[in-house]
């Protein structure tokens, strides 16, 4: 009862962390361009007023539009409550399949692109159409990355794979770096972040993301807003679970949960301001470059998977 | 170092090479080609001195010493200098797109691997898990070579290949003795001094360096003489 | 020993000093005693062989003699030196017209003897890493020598010739690597591992898949300096391109090198494996370079290119009779070689006379080569015979020795091969007869002309056709149980 409790408690931290972790890159970033920046909770007082708001519904509005908010939302919040953050085992982690994950992510860009289009607008239609041609590219490249690593566990099973990678000793493994690479390329892509699409700009030639929630208002563009940040700690403790799980909870005591919550919020920090760091140096690429880019992460995980079998295996 | 280290390192060496011959064919601009050669060339040498330090083949830090002197310093200088000099447009013009080039890349990869494997279990050399990667560079050179139209990018293509061989040597062999090595370096120093040579013929004579054009002056030649 | 070293020291002392001779006659007539001199080397060192009718194994592992490359050599050597003297002449004329100016007239020279020894060391290696090197040496210096005339067609051959060529050396260079790699384990680490004949006498211990996948590369490496098909496209045109004399030992020498060196792996590799996969990918490497040359021979227009694929049809002949590798099918194929060298680089000789007389390589513009004059006419319609497989010629002696040793192994190839044989007979027939007879081109015009080269490559060829002397039959029976045991085992 109490690992259920944990779990749900997990996964309820990792939501309510969300805005917290994007306002920590808006931060860094602002402090990193000499700005003073409007501090970590912002993103929570922007959803407060968000939430108070009344909702302002285009004329045709259909019933996908109004749903819309609820599935990203439900999506992505069933998405991150499969990713082990402190606790490797938890009730739910029969069902943290990495394929489960990448198909309730999918189901939530399905509905939001769906929603881009309802309403008939030029932008929408503009912003679902690039979204998907972009997923296209991404979602393969992210499976194979993930492939590579569960080629070594023999399991797509997140918790499987976190015991594994916990079990061997550290060694040097090209596949893996690739795989990483190949990772953190398909992240910034899937969040819209910077070199990609910029998360802060209403640029008509060049967003995707906001695009498609350009119609939105009150509560359901707070909902739209929450699942995005939930999607990039999600990544984030993605990335941390799949690469670095060292410390994290397998067992159930007080102690390893407070290594375990502390190691993961120090981990996620450094991946925050590692994106921070991306976001400032680089500027966005055009939108014709983007497919080269997710192919050249097809290619880094594809290579990790080769080098798996040739330089691994073989050993 | 023990064994084990070596080996990891020299696998991690392998990777870089293999990334380094993705990137070579992803580039579009010529500069930053010869900036990927140049790394592979330095890569190269520092593979030597490890193979040669795990393996107790001191006439490997010979052969390290002038891989990094020829190929990462002194070929990619010089090729530096005609693309100076020639003023060569700085877009790599390849003939088939990069995603396709990339596919076809991943595709030969797959397959020096289904080639190599059977190989793999005869040996017990510290590095025979390097040979595949090293078949597929070679092949992934001559992709280089096939899909690119101008006649530097091919040459670069053409010393790839000569580096993905060498790195072959060294990876799978422990290297090959220090004469046929001396031979084989002296062989690609007068090849590219005759390359550079060749570029100012050929923009003298075409005022390209297109192979395209060339090509079509040997048909027309055939035509109407 | 001294033999050996006078041998191979005398093209790289020659090309040396032809570096630095700024007059072009005096350069000629050093070249011309070059080749006299590698010549008489050639020949003592082909003595001692004889002799001894044993193999000979200099300066330990470095080098190595027997009966299968004693031949090679002294043929090479001989070509050189007819070469040497047709060339003479010949570009004296090209440089009175202004083809070629003074200082790519020492070029010429120093790279003509470069390209010889390059050739020379390549036969009279034992290293098979060494074998590479000098091969990839010869082409080098002939990418020098296509590219002479400075024209943009003979700039873009030279081109096309060293990309598809260095691509080709590369293959073999890793085919190299795998054989090394394949021995390594039991020969160690040393230039014992890459030393032919401590190969040969431990194929059987080397590991066959390597060695299976080592050939394939060999195969289509050394198969692109073969000029097999389907890697021949750049043989027409630098034969095309370059200089008469460089195409005539482009044909009759360095085609040879490359096939020899194939040879020689095929016999390691069939030592290793115990079957015959080598052969068989040699015959159907051999078979369709045939067809491929026989039929692209009848789209010609430029007559070097026509001759050119004749190269590149009997290439493919010789593959196939290796491929075959009975002892019959050896001999036939050294035979083969012996004449088409000869044959061919006297064709290419009357050529480069013809196109100086008429002043154009196109068939079509070359008419009435036998009114003209006489020599260029009956030298090149006899050529023609000689190297279509007419009795009593060497060709046609070798081509039925092949036959017979098809009938023996693969009856069925037989028809297939005489097919080939006959198309391009038709071929070369057709291009030829309007060229020697009827009235003379009305471009034509007088030149300098030095047919005693020709009379002598086409005299021995009719000698070999007629009586091949017992003591080189000797030699190729030698040399072909050296080949042939492999294919037994």
């Amino acid at each position: 009862m109490s690992t259920f409790l944990l779990s749900v408690l997990q996964a309820v931290l990792l939501v309510l962390f969300a805005p917290i972790a994007a306002g920590f890159v808006a931060t860094c970033k602002a402090r990193l361009q000499n700005r003073r920046g409007a501090g970590v909770l912002q993103p929570w007082r922007n959803l407060r007023k968000l939430f108070a708001k009344e909702v302002v519904l285009a004329e045709h509005a259909s019933w996908i539009f109004r749903s819309a908010p609820y599935i990203v939302f439900t999506a992505t919040v069933m998405a991150a409550s499969c990713v082990p953050a402190v606790l490797v085992d938890t009730p739910l982690s029969l069902t943290a399949d990495v394929i489960a994950l990448v198909a309730l992510l999918a189901l939530g860009r399905f509905f939001l692109a769906l929603a881009g289009m309802d309403i008939g607008t030029a932008f929408g239609g503009m912003g679902a159409s690039r979204e998907m041609t972009f997923s296209a590219l991404a979602e393969p490249a992210m499976l194979m990355s993930v492939f590579v690593l569960s080629l070594g566990a023999q399991s797509t099973n997140l918790t499987t794979m976190i015991h594994y990678t916990l079990a061997t000793s550290f060694a040097l493994q090209p596949s893996l770096a690739f795989a990483l690479a190949a990772m953190l390329m398909i992240a910034i892509a899937e969040n819209g972040r910077i070199p990609i699409d910029n998360p802060t700009t209403h640029l008509e030639l060049t967003m995707i993301h906001e695009a498609m929630i350009l119609e939105y208002s009150g509560r359901h563009l707070a909902l739209m807003e929450w699942a995005a940040m939930v999607k990039l700690t999600l990544f984030a403790t993605l990335i941390v679970d799949l690469f670095m799980p060292w410390g994290m909870a397998t067992e159930i005591s007080a102690g390893a949960i407070a290594l375990g919550l502390s190691l993961w919020i120090g981990k996620l920090i450094l991946l925050l301001l590692a994106l921070a760091l991306v976001e400032t140096g680089l500027a966005k690429m055009r939108l014709f470059q983007v497919p080269e880019y997710l192919s050249g992460a097809f290619v880094l995980a594809f290579l990790g998977l080769l080098a798996h079998y040739m330089l691994e295996i073989g050993a | 170092m023990t064994s084990a280290l070596i080996q990891q390192l020299i696998d991690g060496m392998a990777a870089l090479m293999l990334l380094v011959s993705f990137a070579l064919l992803a580039q579009h601009r010529l500069l930053s080609v010869l900036h990927w050669f140049a790394t592979q060339g330095v890569l190269l040498a520092v593979t030597a001195a490890i193979v040669g330090y795990g393996s107790h083949n001191h006439e490997l830090y010979i052969s390290a010493l002038l891989t990094l002197l020829l190929k990462g310093v002194l070929l990619p200088w010089l090729l530096w200098r005609v693309i100076k000099r020639l003023h060569v447009h700085r877009e790599v013009e390849p003939l088939v797109n990069m995603p396709i080039t990339m596919l076809i890349a991943l595709l030969v990869t797959l397959f020096s691997f289904h080639l190599i494997q059977p190989i793999e279990r005869t040996s017990v050399l510290l590095t025979r898990d390097s040979m595949a990667i090293a078949t597929a560079c070679v092949l992934l050179g001559m992709l280089m070579m096939i899909t690119r139209k101008k006649a530097v990018t091919q040459v670069v293509g053409f010393l790839a290949v000569e580096n993905s061989l060498f790195f072959a040597a060294i990876g799978s062999t422990n290297g090959m003795p220090l004469v046929v090595e001396i031979g084989v370096a002296f062989d690609v120093l007068i090849a590219a001094l005759i390359f550079g040579l060749f570029f100012f013929q050929i923009r003298e004579t075409f005022d390209s360096l297109e192979v395209d054009i060339m090509q079509s002056h040997l048909l027309k030649q055939e035509d109407d003489e | 020993m001294s033999a050996m070293l006078a041998m191979l020291l005398a093209p790289l002392l020659g090309g040396g000093v032809l570096a630095l001779v700024r007059d072009t006659r005096l350069a000629a007539r050093i070249n011309v005693v070059t080749g006299i001199a590698t010549f008489a080397g050639s020949l003592w060192l082909a003595l001692l062989v004889l002799r001894r009718a044993h193999d000979l194994t200099v300066l330990g592992i470095w080098f190595h003699l027997d009966a299968y490359n004693a031949f090679l050599i002294v043929l090479t050597a001989f070509v050189g030196m007819t070469t040497a003297i047709f060339s003479g002449p010949y570009m004296l004329n090209e440089h009175a017209h202004g083809r070629v100016g003074d200082g790519r007239m020492r070029l010429y020279h120093a790279m003509f003897q470069l390209f010889l020894f390059g050739m020379l060391l390549g036969f009279t290696s034992n290293n098979v890493g060494v074998l590479w090197v000098s091969l990839e040496l010869s082409t080098l210096a002939t990418v020098m020598l296509v590219s002479l005339y400075r024209t943009p067609a003979s700039i873009a051959a030279a081109w096309k010739y060293f990309i598809l060529c260095g691509m080709g050396i590369a293959l073999a260079l890793f085919g190299t690597v795998l054989l090394f790699f394949a021995s390594s384990s039991v020969l160690g680490h040393g230039n014992e591992a890459l030393s032919w004949t401590l190969l040969r006498a431990h194929a059987a211990a080397l590991d066959p898949t390597v060695m299976t996948i080592a050939f394939c590369f060999l195969m289509v490496g050394y198969g692109t300096k073969v000029g097999l098909a389907p890697m021949h496209a750049w043989l027409p045109d630098a034969h095309g391109e370059g200089p008469t004399p460089v195409s005539a030992v482009l044909s009759g020498l360095l085609l040879n090198l490359a096939l020899y060196a194939l040879v020689r792996m095929k016999m390691l590799v069939d030592g290793a494996t115990g079957g015959n996969m080598a052969g068989e990918l040699m015959m159907g490497f051999g078979m369709l370079s045939l067809f491929v040359a026989a039929l692209s021979l009848h789209k010609q227009q430029d007559i070097k290119r026509m001759f050119s694929f004749s190269s590149i049809e009997h290439m493919g002949l010789m593959t196939f009779a290796f491929g075959i590798g009975s002892h019959l099918a050896s001999v036939a194929a050294m035979l083969h070689m012996t004449v088409h060298s000869l044959v061919k680089s006297g064709i290419f000789f009357t050529v480069g006379h013809a196109a100086q007389a008429m002043g154009t390589q196109k068939m079509s513009k070359i008419r009435g080569l036998i009114r003209h004059h006489p020599g260029i006419g009956w030298g090149l319609l006899i050529g023609t015979m000689a190297i279509a497989g007419f009795p009593p010629f060497g060709v046609f002696t070798s081509e039925f020795l092949l036959f017979t040793a098809a009938l023996e192994s693969n009856p069925w190839t037989t028809i297939p091969l005489l097919a080939g044989l006959l198309i391009a007979m038709a071929g070369l027939l057709r291009y030829v007869q309007p060229m020697v007879y009827g009235e003379v081109a009305p471009q034509a015009k007088s030149v300098r002309v030095n047919m005693i080269p020709v009379y002598i490559h086409l005299g021995l060829a009719l000698l070999l056709g007629i009586a091949i002397p017992g003591a080189l039959a000797g030699w190729y029976e030698q040399a072909a149980n050296l080949l042939a045991v492999g294919a037994i085992r």
